[in-house]
This record gives C-alpha cells, sequence and structure tokens, in this order.
C-alpha cells in the first residue's frame, strides 16, 4: 500500500506544506506593499512594518500552542491588555527598575497563564468556556491597573526596543530569538512533543504514557509568557496603555485568524509556530496594504473582512478532492 | 505438555488475586485472578463483558483496582499510570489503537522515552530505533518519517506493536491486536510472539479467534461475568469444553443451518454492473438476490469496504451501474440509499463512531434512522416511537435500560442496537460490514440466526467479514475481492477455507471463476 | 452483558441528576442567592417592578442565547452574532424608515438574519471550515457591510412605533411584549428540540455527525437551518433592542456574543454539541443578567464587576462544568 518510501524531502515538504504557502504568499504581499507604498525601501519602513507584525505574530504563537493541543485560550487578548496595563505602570525608571518591571510585566503574563493552566488541567474545564471566564477576570484587574487611558514607559527603552540595529528591525530579532531560543527547543523535548501528541488524540496519549497534564498546562503557560511579551511590545510600540475590552477581543480574534492562515489545525495535533508567525504578517500585511491602496477608508474594513473569510475559505479546497463523503464528517 | 510443566514451574512475573474494580454501583470486575509466568503465553478468554478489558486496563495502569493485590515479582504494586506500569516492563497493545496519526511513526513509537541528546529528542537515534523495530515485527517497508494518519488501519496495528517493543516490556499484553490485521501481518505477529517467548518474555494474549489461541498459547485463563473461572494449560481442556466454560453452550451450533441451494439462480435483487472508484474498485459486478447471504471475502481492505460504502451512496465519482429490481439506481447518500424504492441499510465498521450516537440513548438510537415513520403533524408520536423501540428491543434481546446512553453497554449489545435500528426500517437489502468483530461467541451466534431468518423472510444480505469461518459458515455464496476486482466466486460446498485463502492470495490460477461443488 | 442491566438504573438516575438537572439546580442556587445578597444591599432587589424589569433586559439576551444555543449543541460556535445583531437592527430601522410605518422593520431584520445564517451555514457545514473562524470571517465581513452601510458612523434613523411596541409595549398589563416574544421564542425551541424530527437530528449531529450522516439523516441542512435560525436570532433581539433602547448604534452586539455562551454553558449545554436542555439556558440567562444587575446595583467599580463576573461564572464552571477524568 505505502510501500514505496518517497525521498525524506519530498515527505518534509508534503508535511510542512502549509506553513510554506503561508510564508509565499505573505511574500508576496509584502513585495507588493513595498512597491506600492510612497516612501520606497527604507529602514523606517521596514522597521514600522516589523513592529506591528511583530506584536500580532506574538500573540498568534501565544494562541498556537493551546491550539495544538486541541485547545484554544480565548483569554490571550485579555492578557496582552493586562501586561499593557502592568507595563505602562512598571517600565520605567533606572535600568534596574526597568529590569524589574519587564520580569514582573512576563511574570504576570505566567501567572495569568497559569491560571487557565489551572483551570484546563486541574479543574477538566473546557478550554473555551474557562478562557472566556478568565479573560473578563484579567480584563477587570487591567480596569484595577490602569482604570483611564495613558501612563509611560522609559523612552530609551522604548526606541531601543522598536528600532533596528544596523537596519534590522529589532523586533523581528526579538523574534527570530523566542522561535529559535524557546520554540525550537521546547518543540523538541518530550513536554514539547506531548503537546502535538495530545492534540493529535489526547487518549493515545495517556494510553502511551505521554505527560498529559504537563503538556497541556506548559501550553498554557507558554501561551501566558508570550502574550505577557506581546503586551510589553504593545507598551513600546504605543507607549502608553488603554484597558480596552475592545482591543482584547481584537487581538484574541486576529490571533485565531492568523493561527489558521499559518496553516495550524484548530482541531489540534498539527502545525507550529513558525506558521502563525507568517499568519500574522499576512493578516498585518492586508491591512497595510488596503492603506496603501487607493481604497476609501469606508471599504477598508470590508475589505479586510472579505480577505479573511477568503483566506480561511482556501482550507476548503482539500475538499474537492474528497471522494469518499464519509470522510466528510466527524 | 511437557512445556506447560515448566511454565508452572517458573516464578511467576505479575500475579493478581481477587482484583475488584466498581464505576459507581457498577461491578466490571469481580474477580480478577490471574497469574503470568515469563517465557509462557497466556492467553485470555471470555465473552465480551466478562470483564477482560478491565483485568487489562489495571494491569496496563489505565484504571486503579477498587480492591485486590497485584504482584509484580512477588512483591505487592499498584500503578498509578500507564507510563509507570511500562516503567516496571509492562506494556500493553491496545484494542483501540493508543497511537497519534498526526505525529510520525517514529515519533510514536519513540513517544515517551526517545533517544536524546543534550535534553532534546535526537530524531536521527529515534528515527533508526524505529527502523530497528519495524523490521523486527516484519513491516521493513514502512517509512519512519510518515505520518500514522497516512497508513492503512492493518499497518498502524503493526506500528502499535513495534512501538509495545520498543519498551523493553518484560509482560506484554495484546488485547485483540490481530483484529485489523491482515492474513499476512498475523502470521508474521505470530512468528514474532513465538520467538520473543523462547527469549523469556511474559505474554499475555487476548483474541476471540480460536485458530491463534490454538497456535500460541501454553496456558489459558477463562473469565466469565467479571469472574475468573479458571486456568489450566492449553490442551488440557477441549474447545468445546472452554468453550462451555466461556458460555454454557457447544460450539457446534454456532452457525444456524444454510437452505439448500435452489436449482435455479434467483434473479438479482440489487445488482452491481462494472462498478469502478477511485483505484480500489476496478469492474466489479456482483448480486444479490433476496433471502441470500452473499459473503465479501479476501484479505483486508481489498476494497469489500469500499463497495458496500459505493452501494449505499457514500463514495462520488463512482463509475458504473446499480441495478434494483432491474431499473438502475443512483444512491446519492444514505439519505436516498435508505429511502423507498431501495430500501437499503448498512451497519457500518465502526459503531462507536459510525454506527451509534454513543452519549445518547438506545432508544434514541434505535429510531434514529427511521425517525420520519413517526412523524405527526410536525411532531414525533413518541408512543408510537416507543412501541416501536420496545418491540424492536425484544426482538433483538439487547439487554439494556432503554433511557440510558447507549455508551452504557457492553460491546455486544452495542452491536444488536446499530443492527437493530436498521431492522426497525425493515430493509430490502442489508450491508454489513465486519458486524461481529471484538464481540463474544455468544452475541456472535444470536447475530448469525438474526441474519440467517432475515434472509429466509426475503431480505437480500450482503456481508464483509475478515473472519473466514463466518464466510463458510454463514454465507450461500462468497465473492472474493483481490485489489478492488472480484477475483472468484464460491458456491455451496464450494466455500473452503482452501479456495478462499488461494483467491485472497491469488494462488491456483482460477480468477474470474466460479466454483460449485460437483 | 455484565451486571450493568439490573444495577444501572440507580446509576442512570445519579447519571440523570449529574446530568441534566445539576446545573439547573446550581444555577437556580445562584439566582436565589443573587437575590437575597442584593435584597439585603437594596430593598428594591425583590420589587415585581424591579424583577419584571431585569426579566425585560433578559429577554434580549435570552433570544440571542436561544440561537447560540442550537449552534452549540450541533457542536459549532457562531462568533459572527455581534454584527449580525448590529446588521439587523441597523437595516431593520434603516429600511424600515422608508417603508409602511416600520412594520417592515422585523421582517427585513429576520431576512437579514437568515441570509448571514444561510452564509455561516454554507461556510460551515458545506465548505467544512471550523465555525469558529469562518463566522469569524462572517462578522468582520458585516461590519464592512455595515460601516459601509452607515458611513462609519451611528444611522440616524430610530426605530419604528412597531417595534418601540413590541420591545416596551404591554399587551398584558404590567408585562413588556419583549417579555413575551421572548417565551414564544423559547417555547417553539424547547418544543423543537424536544418533539420534532429536526430536534433529534441537531443532537445526532451534535453527538457523532458521521453517524447521523449514516442514518440517512440531513445533515448538512440540519446544520444550515440551525445557523439560519441562530442568525434569525441575533437580528430578532437586535431589532428589538431598537425598539428599547430607541436607536441602532455601532458596538451594540458587542455585549452580547460573550454572556450568551456563558448562559448557554452555565445552563449545563456541553460546549461539546450534543448535550443540553432548554430550560438550562432560560435559567443561565436570568443568572447572566441578575448577576451584572447586582453588580450594577452595588455600586461597584468597573473592575471589581468585572473580576466578580468572571470569577463567579469560573467557580459555576469548576462546580459542573468539568469533563470526566481519564481513571
Amino acid at each position: 500500500m505505502s510501500a514505496h518510501p518517497a525521498s525524506g524531502i519530498g515527505l518534509a515538504v508534503r508535511h510542512k506544506l502549509l506553513p510554506i504557502l503561508a510564508f509565499v504568499i505573505f511574500a508576496l504581499m509584502f513585495g507588493l506593499y513595498l512597491l506600492l507604498q510612497p516612501h520606497g525601501i527604507q529602514t523606517s519602513v521596514l522597521v514600522t512594518a516589523s513592529n506591528k507584525g511583530a506584536l500580532l505574530a506574538l500573540v498568534a504563537m501565544a494562541q498556537t500552542l493551546p491550539v495544538l493541543t486541541g485547545g484554544i485560550d480565548l483569554s490571550v487578548g485579555a492578557i496582552v491588555v493586562l501586561a499593557n496595563c502592568l507595563a505602562s505602570n512598571l517600565v520605567n525608571g533606572t535600568p534596574a527598575q526597568i529590569g524589574l518591571g519587564v520580569l514582573a510585566v512576563l511574570g504576570t503574563g505566567v501567572l495569568a497563564g497559569a491560571v487557565n493552566a489551572m483551570a484546563v488541567v486541574v479543574g477538566r474545564l473546557q478550554p473555551i468556556v474557562a478562557t472566556l471566564a478568565t479573560s473578563t477576570m484579567f480584563y477587570g484587574v487591567s480596569l484595577l491597573l490602569r482604570p483611564s487611558p495613558g501612563g509611560e514607559v522609559d523612552d530609551d527603552f522604548a526606541s531601543a526596543l522598536t528600532g533596528d540595529v544596523w537596519g534590522v528591525p529589532v523586533s523581528l530579532l526579538l523574534l527570530i530569538a523566542v522561535l529559535g531560543l524557546l520554540w525550537w527547543p521546547f518543540s523538541r523535548s518530550v513536554t514539547g512533543r506531548g503537546l502535538f501528541a495530545v492534540g493529535s488524540s489526547d487518549a493515545s496519549a495517556f494510553m502511551s504514557g505521554v505527560p498529559v497534564g504537563r503538556a497541556r498546562a506548559s501550553a498554557y503557560l507558554g501561551a501566558g509568557l508570550l502574550a505577557g511579551m506581546a503586551g510589553l511590545l504593545l507598551t513600546l510600540i504605543a507607549e502608553s496603555a488603554q484597558a480596552s475590552a475592545v482591543q482584547a477581543g481584537d487581538f484574541t480574534l486576529n490571533s485565531i485568524a492568523a493561527v489558521v492562515i499559518g496553516g495550524t489545525s484548530l482541531f489540534g495535533g498539527s502545525g507550529g509556530l513558525v506558521g502563525s508567525v507568517f499568519g500574522a504578517f499576512i493578516l498585518r500585511t492586508i491591512g497595510d496594504l488596503l492603506f496603501v491602496s487607493a481604497a476609501s477608508p469606508l471599504w477598508q474594513p470590508l475589505f479586510q473582512g472579505l480577505i479573511l473569510l477568503g483566506a480561511v475559505s482556501l482550507g476548503a479546497l482539500p475538499l474537492l478532492r474528497v471522494r469518499n463523503r464519509l470522510e466528510l464528517f466527524r | 505438555m511437557s512445556d506447560a510443566t515448566t511454565a508452572v514451574d517458573a516464578r511467576p512475573l505479575l500475579e493478581l488475586q481477587g482484583v475488584v474494580k466498581r464505576f459507581g454501583p457498577v461491578t466490571a470486575l469481580a474477580d480478577g485472578t490471574l497469574c503470568c509466568r515469563p517465557g509462557s503465553i497466556h492467553a485470555v478468554m471470555g465473552e465480551n463483558g466478562a470483564g477482560k478489558s478491565t483485568l487489562i486496563k489495571i494491569m496496563a495502569g489505565v484504571l486503579s483496582p477498587t480492591e485486590g493485590i497485584m504482584r509484580l515479582d512477588g512483591r505487592e504494586i499498584a500503578f498509578s499510570s500507564p507510563a509507570e506500569a511500562q516503567r516496571h516492563g509492562v506494556v500493553c497493545v491496545f484494542q483501540e489503537l493508543s497511537l497519534m496519526p498526526d505525529l510520525s511513526v517514529a515519533d510514536n513509537i519513540g513517544i515517551t522515552a526517545p533517544p536524546r541528546r543534550w535534553g532534546l529528542i535526537d530524531r536521527g537515534a529515534q528515527l533508526a530505533e524505529a527502523r530497528r523495530l519495524l523490521r523486527l515485527v516484519g513491516c521493513d517497508d514502512i517509512d519512519g518519517r510518515e505520518r500514522v494518519r497516512d497508513l492503512p488501519l492493518s499497518r498502524r496495528q503493526m506500528v502499535e506493536i513495534a512501538k509495545a517493543l520498543g519498551r523493553k516490556p518484560r509482560l506484554l499484553i495484546l488485547d485483540e491486536a490481530t483484529s485489523a490485521l491482515t492474513a499476512d501481518d498475523v502470521g508474521r505477529v505470530v512468528a514474532l510472539l513465538k520467538r520473543l517467548r523462547a527469549e523469556g518474555m511474559c505474554i499475555l494474549y487476548i483474541s476471540h479467534r480460536m485458530h491463534e489461541i490454538r497456535e500460541l498459547a501454553d496456558e489459558c485463563s477463562v473469565f466469565a461475568n467479571g469472574r475468573h473461572v479458571a486456568s489450566f494449560p492449553f490442551g488440557s481442556r477441549t474447545e468445546d469444553e472452554i468453550v462451555r466454560m466461556m458460555i454454557g453452550r457447544p460450539l457446534s451450533q454456532m452457525y444456524p443451518p444454510k437452505p439448500p441451494a435452489p436449482r435455479v439462480a434467483p434473479a438479482p435483487l440489487l445488482e452491481a454492473r462494472r462498478l469502478g472508484w477511485e483505484n480500489r474498485l476496478r469492474d466489479v459486478s456482483l448480486g444479490v438476490a433476496a433471502g441470500e447471504i452473499v459473503g465479501l471475502g479476501g484479505l483486508d481492505g481489498q476494497g469489500q469496504r469500499e463497495f458496500l460504502l459505493a452501494l449505499f451512496g457514500c463514495l462520488s465519482g463512482v463509475t458504473g451501474e446499480i441495478v434494483m429490481d432491474g431499473s438502475p439506481v443512483s444512491p446519492r447518500g444514505p439519505r436516498t440509499a435508505k429511502a423507498d424504492p431501495m430500501r437499503l441499510a448498512l451497519v457500518p465498521e465502526d459503531r462507536k463512531t459510525e454506527g451509534l450516537m454513543l452519549p445518547m440513548t438506545v432508544a434514541e438510537n434505535l429510531s434514529a434512522a427511521t425517525l420520519s415513520r413517526w412523524r405527526r403533524g410536525p411532531l414525533i408520536d413518541n408512543r408510537r416511537e416507543r412501541q416501536a423501540i420496545e418491540e424492536m428491543q425484544r426482538r433483538m434481546q439487547i439487554k439494556a435500560v432503554l433511557d440510558l446512553p447507549v455508551a452504557t453497554l457492553s460491546g455486544g449489545n452495542q452491536q444488536k442496537v446499530a443492527i437493530g435500528k436498521w431492522l426497525m426500517l425493515g430493509p430490502r437489502v442489508l450491508l454489513l460490514c465486519d458486524p461481529t468483530r471484538g464481540i463474544d461467541v455468544g452475541t456472535k451466534q444470536e447475530i448469525y440466526r438474526l441474519l440467517r431468518e432475515l434472509a429466509d423472510a426475503g431480505t437480500a444480505v450482503l456481508l464483509y467479514t475478515t473472519d473466514y469461518d463466518e464466510l463458510i459458515g454463514l454465507c450461500d455464496r462468497v465473492a472474493i475481492f483481490r485489489d478492488g476486482h472480484v477475483v472468484r466466486t464460491l458456491e455451496g460446498d464450494g466455500i473452503t477455507e482452501e479456495a478462499i485463502l488461494s483467491g485472497a492470495l491469488a494462488m491456483g490460477g482460477a480468477d474470474h471463476g466460479t466454483e460449485r461443488a460437483a | 452483558m455484565s451486571g450493568s442491566a439490573p444495577t444501572s438504573s440507580a446509576a442512570g438516575l445519579l447519571g440523570r441528576l449529574r446530568g441534566a438537572d445539576l446545573p439547573l439546580l446550581v444555577a437556580g442556587g445562584c439566582i436565589l442567592v443573587i437575590l437575597c445578597a442584593g435584597a439585603t444591599v437594596n430593598g428594591a432587589f425583590l420589587s415585581p417592578h424591579y424583577l419584571i424589569q431585569q426579566a425585560q433586559v433578559a429577554s434580549f439576551l435570552g433570544i440571542v442565547a436561544t440561537g447560540a444555543m442550537l449552534v452549540i449543541l450541533l457542536g459549532h460556535i457562531d462568533l459572527s452574532v455581534p454584527w449580525t445583531l448590529t446588521a439587523g437592527a441597523m437595516l431593520g430601522t434603516g429600511l424600515a424608515g422608508t417603508a409602511a410605518g416600520g412594520a417592515v422593520a422585523i421582517p427585513v431584520a429576520l431576512a437579514v438574519g437568515a441570509l448571514v445564517g444561510l452564509v455561516n451555514g454554507i461556510g460551515v457545514a458545506i465548505l467544512r471550515i471550523p465555525s469558529m473562524i469562518f463566522t469569524l470571517g462572517v462578522n468582520a465581513v458585516l461590519q464592512g457591510l455595515m460601516v459601509l452601510y452607515t458611513g462609519g458612523s451611528a444611522p440616524p434613523s430610530t426605530a419604528a412605533p412597531l417595534v418601540r411596541w413590541l420591545a416596551g409595549g404591554h399587551l398584558v398589563p404590567g408585562l413588556p411584549n419583549a417579555i413575551l416574544v421572548w417565551a414564544a421564542v423559547g417555547l417553539l425551541c424547547s418544543l423543537m428540540l424536544r418533539r420534532t424530527i429536526a430536534g433529534r437530528t441537531l443532537y445526532a449531529v451534535g453527538n457523532r455527525e458521521r453517524a447521523a450522516y449514516l442514518n440517512g439523516m440531513p445533515v448538512r441542512r440540519a446544520v444550515c437551518g440551525v445557523f439560519v435560525l441562530a442568525g434569525m436570532c441575533s437580528t430578532g433581539a437586535g431589532v428589538l433592542l431598537t425598539g428599547y433602547s430607541g436607536k441602532a448604534f455601532q458596538g451594540m452586539g458587542d455585549s452580547y456574543l460573550l454572556p450568551a455562551i456563558a448562559a448557554v454553558v452555565l445552563g449545563g449545554t456541553s460546549i461539546m454539541g450534543g448535550q443540553g436542555r432548554y430550560a438550562g439556558t432560560v435559567v443561565g440567562t436570568i443568572l447572566i443578567v441578575l448577576l451584572q444587575s447586582m453588580l450594577a446595583v452595588l455600586q461597584m467599580p468597573d473592575a471589581g464587576r468585572q473580576i466578580i463576573y468572571g470569577l463567579v461564572i469560573f467557580c459555576m464552571l469548576l462546580l459542573y462544568g468539568r469533563q470526566r477524568a481519564a481513571r
């Protein structure tokens, strides 16, 4: 039946087809954007694009981890806002204070992730409803920290992390560092592979002796950490904070869209963080492209929605090849 | 016999005494007593619901016992998880596959304790190890980098066995591990198990297939109604005695008598003409007449399943013709197939995901295919529906409370619900896909009798089964499938194990012929 | 085969109590606790006038939750609620202003809802895109359409008299009509779930789609139909809301998505689909509305309100929203 051993590269391409596709689409779109935008190819253009892209990419990465386990984290947006509000209070003063502030912000993200992890792993709640409830709580805490918009962050620190080093945006380097230093080793650890195992079939994973609880918990903890980073980056970009439920919702929804566009299955088990990064970049570039195109601003939300809908509908294409109707149904 | 005596002398590896498991008020295992010794194959037998699965799950650390003692190497022990059982060398190959479909074969094989370098998984070494294990079970053709999702069921089961061996078991438990294997692979597994026994491994073998047990078992333990009945060296009791221990009935009445073959072949009720689909069905022409049971034989996965699905309208892009009562029909799905001119019914392969809605009640499942019959105005007539359901429960002898979820039933009773649901329709043609897989002897016998009764009452029955005994014992005609073709049709006394096997394996060269007893 | 048949009636009773009635009991108990707590803070909390007013507020959420429940029973989710609701409200009031006395507002809104639902249904049932992502996209498209339609600001049109009467009038003295509308919607929904083929099909699809298909049930039609009904519930609630608040505005649907899902889940419906009763959704809706109202009465700052709101839902989920353990 499968007696013809495919070549290793062929298999690798087949298994990573979706992220590769996402990258190609992004490259085409970004190329078009660079052509269309009026300033020419400048560092500042790249830096702005990278900052906004990296922000959504971090949130999308945060979302990817629970999705890989077959769950979802509807509170990532709220954690971003929470970290944002906290950072606007703490990331200030002497370098030591700034350092502590950053640690506190990231720690808060992890803590929020821990609440979700407890709810899902110990409390055995459905992730979708559990994180719905916790997101309300996180949002409440953000309001407590920042009742009205404002706050400030250390200027030098902000411009350092949102600027460039020899023409390369720092935020991009940050993203690469997260992927290379955190995700890569984690995905090759037993717990990290457990993420995929649990998402693929949690009963099988349990039977096989995979540390199911640890894998699941690590997904939500990781999501909290990455969302915390995103909140920090958001603060550095905006140099202020706002406890906005709308913003939190937008982040969450866009993160899910980015995850799907990046080729991660919402049913869990297959996909990865790299694809989500490209998915996030694609989403950002759609907005940028609309901005530089001559379309009236009134038309932009519609276009953005249509493109999003079209992109996720592409996922239906493989269905055209299904000849056994039984396979269509879960 | 000398085999068995040496086995008895060896010190037991794992011992269970009076193990009890209760789920709330339900006792799943009342007396689990078992003693396995190294270097022997121990067969565990019993009907479904006899407590075998519970017993195994306790041994493998999936369930924790309510009462009782378990000893490993003479020391009392309790496993808190499958992982812990595995650390102690107790490894189980489960009936429901424990593979993760999205992971590669190598990842699956090395899932718990992969080779590591600097704390991270060493993929190269893991792949090499996977290759070694696959070679051990005789499956060199499986690429370790392939995703399990892309493998057919029988190959997955072999991966499952390779995975278990990778855990370096001292006690290997095989729970119906051969149920989905091709005859070829069963041979490989049998040879492998004999080799492992010679190397001193202790093997616990659970199967409903008598001929495999006959070939492998040194010792045998029989369970019935959650209790250990007896343990004895295999061969010290006759097979009839064993079956009587299990169900209290001799084996000879297993199949109902076949009616004499008619002189003139009756006109087919449902006929497929030159049916083709993808590369799984090629030019299949086969008919079934009212009152006839036609078996689909051959190795597993040769197009039999697809043939039934095509008749039931589940496949798109089918070429050829389906003819009912002499006029062509084109079922576009189960909904048109079950509707009136055709009135087909399909009992699908996997009762848990295809046949039943497990969390819904027995009653709701029984009436699910025939709801429109109980319509009164816009509503369902509860009283009439209930009457029909109760009648079907009596007819099928389903031992269950109608308003409990069907998930609470034993496998045999679940399958009765899956079949009974379609009998409510009064089908003209009944298609069955391996209806007795993993079902106890008692229920099997009831199903055989039922199918014969249906045929006698004028239903046309198409039965796909992996069990050759059923083809021989139950079917009036058998079509052997190979690689999408019907290569041979057997009739009457021509249905023998040799004829089926030689057709399935392409021996003898009598393809496209019909064997009929002289 | 084993001893399960005779002993299972007791287990069944326990199972039923746990499966269906526990959420109802707990949620009902919580409602009582909230009422008592509210009464100790403010005596007016128990007055009939206040309670009827709460029921009126609850009826909008209740209608949205009805649609959400149907979708959740299927094992799907409809995230397009916010802008479906808003679109229904905006188009209802906008187009009705120019046509016969506002009577057109309701059919227009329902038609919009049905259309949106149909699109959702096609995406989910035929294109097989996960509902979570497809309805999200539809929500974005609707937002874009409404921005285009209104020019980005609140539409100037106001609710027609008939719509106002339907939301705030009194057919039965003392009882706002919105409550009657909710009751009618609820009764129809409950009847459908329990006594019709459509209802049985819906549960079957929610439990195991593949088995439902092999039963010969019209799976795709059921999914499409449910999304259509859910869309109509959303826009229907939207147009009623315009009757209550006078006009449609941007973002009026934002505060209905999550409470509706929470109401459904607190009412004991499994988010995985296939299990739940309509009575639970009613109780869940009342609970959510009373909780919001009490936090407002206590004059709690917004931050505390959010935290307590989330915490209460969280704790109730812990009480009975848990999945079974693996061993």
